[in-house]
């Protein structure tokens, strides 16, 4: 019996939650890619040796969800290995691609190695708005082979489908797509501007208009499957249009770990664009990144917090909302997440949402996911980086 | 449906969850596509024994000899559990 719950710091969850980002190599090209915008900047994997004992570590602690995500991650060779080590170490193993180049050789290796899940993610439901959005011809067939595939070989199908003022119109289609390949799980999430999305957002955040028909599409969906077939329709909503900001990850460093590709551990994925130091595992054990480590302690609690969250009687629901839209949002990432009305800087949510209702919201193209524009964005983004940090001096 | 033609019921694990035990939070939890339920100590027990082989009825006898001190009410309980999990959770198929 292992016994790490003898001086564990007061009220600090486990990391139940492991999200292993592989890779940030991807031959698609998504607008809203959650991935940081310097992603090539840093080329750097860790070695299948470094990922197991990652994953050993973090088990030992209470992970048990394990995420294989990326970039693509069926770019790593050694993925068999890892998910057989992940599940060998009693991890429940789901593997988020787009499943772009899986082929069933590939996916009955990844059965008898003992993957649990498959989420093969869509960007719209035809061929050509697919490729329009991905920035690649070839992808819509391919998806269609796999998913068909996933079911075949008995894993659960989660149907993944990132929803945007450009597809959103079309959620009917999307959904009865999703019905005609017998999806367990549908997932329809509104695109969350973190990376690229932020980038792209005025071409991305639907209208109030479009988002409440696709709500009432996806309940009259639910309604006409209701006894003939279990597929559970998740309609994500995009915290645009609350007025109170989500319980981000449930509290920072309470239950998410995320290692990017170059073993830097963080407590979202998004955090990576934080002016705040994160340890590598290859540097310090997880258990000390998780309990001790100056990044992880950050914003857990209360005593971090500014006005109007600190005296807010709402402040244990959602702990202030999102630590990373708050800074790229305000530049002060202890500020209240400006999706909440409360915050002084909740106009900025407010005239996006009335940009969301111009008939030509967005100035200029999509910017998309791929290394040109990450080199670009590199250079503009250190620039950018040094007026916000004098913004959270002052 | 009634009480007796349940107990012949053989319950076997929804194909999407996975039972297990984690021993750096002593219980027993259900891991579904990237979620998870944490079950209390009863669930736990009745869940074991389900190998989509038994009856709810031998699921009951292996229960009430793996805990003699129990009393009646545990027929009922793993009768509401069965029901539950099957209409309701989605846990439980019936063979
Ligand atoms: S969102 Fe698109 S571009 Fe980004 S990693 Fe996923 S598939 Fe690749
Ligand atoms: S003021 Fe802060 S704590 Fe209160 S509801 Fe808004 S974001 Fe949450």
């Amino acid at each position: 019996m292992n016994c790490i719950g003898s001086n564990l710091p007061e009220g600090v969850g486990q990391p139940l939650w492991l999200l292993a980002e592989l890779t940030y190599r991807c031959p698609l090209q998504c607008p809203y890619c959650s991935n940081p915008l310097n992603y090539d900047l840093n080329k750097t994997e860790l070695s299948t040796e470094q990922w197991i004992e990652t994953f050993r570590q973090a088990r030992k602690m209470g992970a048990a969800q394990l995420g294989f995500s990326g970039g693509e991650p069926l770019l790593r060779d050694d993925l068999e290995q890892l998910i057989k080590a992940a599940r060998e170490l009693g991890f429940y193993t789901n593997l988020i691609t787009s499943g772009m180049g899986l082929t069933l050789e590939r996916m009955q290796a990844f059965k008898e190695a003992g993957l649990d899940h498959i989420q093969v993610s869509f960007q719209a439901s035809d061929a050509e708005m697919n490729d329009y959005l991905s920035g690649n011809k070839r992808s819509f067939q391919e998806k269609l082979e796999v998913a068909r595939t996933v079911k075949k070989l008995g894993y659960p199908m989660v149907f993944n489908c990132v929803i945007h003022r450009e597809n959103i119109d079309q959620i009917d289609k999307i959904i009865e797509l999703s019905l005609a390949l017998e999806s367990d799980y549908v997932e329809l999430a509104t695109s969350q501007y973190y990376g690229w999305a932020l980038k792209n957002r005025d071409h991305l955040l639907p209208s109030k208009a479009q988002l409440v028909a696709a709500e009432a599409t996806t309940n009259r969906y639910r309604e006409q499957i209701k006894g003939k077939s279990r597929t559970k329709l998740i309609f994500v909503v995009p915290d645009y249009y609350e007025e109170r900001p989500k319980g981000c990850m449930n509290g920072w460093g309470n239950l998410f770990l995320t290692i990017t590709p170059d073993g830097t551990a963080l407590p979202c994925h998004s955090a990576r664009e934080l002016p705040i130091q994160f340890p590598k595992v290859t540097e310090e054990s997880i258990e000390s990144i998780w309990y001790r480590s100056t990044g992880f302690n950050h914003f857990r609690g209360y005593g971090w917090m500014k006005e109007p969250c600190r005296s807010c009687d709402e402040k244990e629901k959602d702990f202030g909302g999102c630590r990373c839209q708050a800074f790229m949002l305000t530049g002060d990432a202890s500020n209240a997440d400006p999706v909440c009305a409360k915050s002084p800087h909740h106009h900025l949510i407010t005239e996006a949402r009335d940009n969301a209702d111009l008939a030509q919201p967005a100035q200029g193209s999509m910017i998309y996911r791929n290394r040109k524009n990450s080199q670009q964005l590199s250079q503009t983004q250190a620039a950018d980086l040094i007026p916000a940090q004098q913004v959270e001096m002052e | 449906m009634t009480e007796n033609s349940i107990l012949t019921q053989i319950p076997i694990l929804n194909r999407l969850f996975r039972f297990q035990w984690e021993p750096s939070s002593h219980r027993h939890v259900l891991l579904y596509p990237e979620g998870m339920v944490q079950l209390n100590e009863s669930a736990g027990a009745i869940l074991t024994h389900v190998d989509g082989e038994r009856s709810i009825a031998q699921i009951i006898e292996a229960l009430q000899a793996q805990f003699p001190e129990a009393d009646d009410s545990l027929i009922q309980d793993v009768i509401d559990f069965f029901t539950e999990a099957h209409h309701e959770l989605h846990w439980i198929e019936f063979t």
